[in-house]
């Protein structure tokens, strides 16, 4: 008659080897999941006090259809080509006085950038990822200005001068550092990106 | 009989496994902090547009979250298949988005009330015609700051 023993002890020396091996599998490939996005302002309610007169040369008017199609300065325009444009626009610097410029200096476009405002304006069926895309272009427009200057000045790219001085994790001095950098390529070019109330017609 | 009471020779030493629990409380205590928990389901379906020109949201206590999308499969029924609202558990109308950061606002503390961001986690099906109207409602409480979130991406993929 066979004997039979209890079933046989199973080794367990290498369980440490696979939770080790599952620890580091997770830690690789788990990323703490952060949000991103298009960061914006949006206009105060109140009126300012007094009336701005803004010359229509330095507005910048970026319409879009129901259709998802542009009209930017009254031309139909490829959404594609947007960013271009946008940027030929801000760095126009007809007036001058913007040392840093490359534009083309076109009296009937933007004096400086510190004067040249975008106006965008959607229609109420408008969806909602073109509106996105459009956004997307025109803050492109002023990024790859700044990281142009950023790069002749600092050789570094805004983009990333401003996410490290962003991130909490950055040190302070290094902060302090990079603060007055960032402030001043933004003040260079300030993202002025109105958003007036939809039309309805 | 000797035969039986006989240990074998070849046997191996039982392993200690008195490391085990520390095995599987570091597991724990890795998946502890990792794991962000999640406040609200989500009752709208939610494909965020892409956009390459992204920020990244620090400091989670500093975000009031809006949803919009058209409500999912179970909800469909009650709430039909526009784009709604939906502000933490349930679905809410535009003139409700303001008492709702108000109350938000509220609830945070005070240091923290003046740079708190808003955050539009809208379906790129919507309309923009509803993203108006919050985005007047917004301007109406005084929460100037929002992010449009999005998935990092090329931002042409959107128009296909």
């Amino acid at each position: 008659m066979p004997r039979r023993k209890g079933a046989p002890e199973v080794n367990a020396g290498s369980m440490a080897d696979i939770a080790f091996l599952l620890l580091i599998f997770f830690l690789v490939t788990t990323t703490i999941e952060t949000d991103a996005g298009l960061d914006r302002m949006l206009p105060p309610i109140e009126p300012p006090e007094q009336d701005v007169v803004i010359k229509q040369k330095n507005i910048f008017t970026v319409n879009i259809n129901r259709n998802g199609q542009l009209l930017v300065e009254d031309n139909l325009m490829e959404i594609k080509d947007l960013r271009e444009a946008a940027t030929a626009f801000l760095e126009n610097g007809a007036d001058g006085s913007c040392t840093y410029c490359k534009g083309k200096k076109d009296p009937s476009s933007s004096d400086n950038p510190t004067k040249a405002i975008i106006s965008l304006k959607n229609d109420r069926e408008t969806k909602y990822s073109t509106y996105i895309t459009v956004q997307n272009e025109l803050v492109g427009a002023y990024n790859d200005l700044r990281n142009r200057e950023a790069q002749r000045l600092y050789g570094s790219d805004f983009t990333t001068m401003e996410s490290k001085y962003l991130d909490p994790e950055t040190p302070s001095n290094v902060r302090d550092e990079l603060k007055d950098k960032v402030k001043r390529i933004q003040d260079m070019f300030p993202q002025k990106l109105s958003e007036a109330e939809t039309t309805t017609d | 009989m000797a035969k039986f009471t006989k240990k074998k020779e070849g046997d191996l030493p039982a392993v200690s496994t008195a490391s085990l629990p520390d095995i599987v409380f570091m597991l724990l205590f890795f998946f502890m902090t990792v794991t962000t928990m999640k406040d609200s389901s989500l009752m709208v379906a939610n494909t965020l547009p892409n956009a390459s020109e992204i920020k990244k949201l620090e400091k989670k206590d500093r975000v009031i979250y809006i949803y919009v999308g058209t409500p999912t499969q179970e909800y469909q029924k009650v709430f039909g298949t526009e784009p709604k609202i939906q502000l933490n558990d349930k679905f809410a109308n535009v003139d409700e988005v303001g008492s709702f950061i108000l109350a938000e606002r509220a609830k945070k503390p005070q240091e923290l009330q003046n740079v708190l961001t808003t955050a539009l986690k809208v379906d790129k099906e919507a309309n923009m015609g509803l993203i108006t109207d919050i985005k007047q409602q917004l301007r109406e409480v005084n929460a100037l700051k929002v992010n449009y979130t999005t998935y990092e991406g090329d931002a042409f993929n959107n128009l296909q």
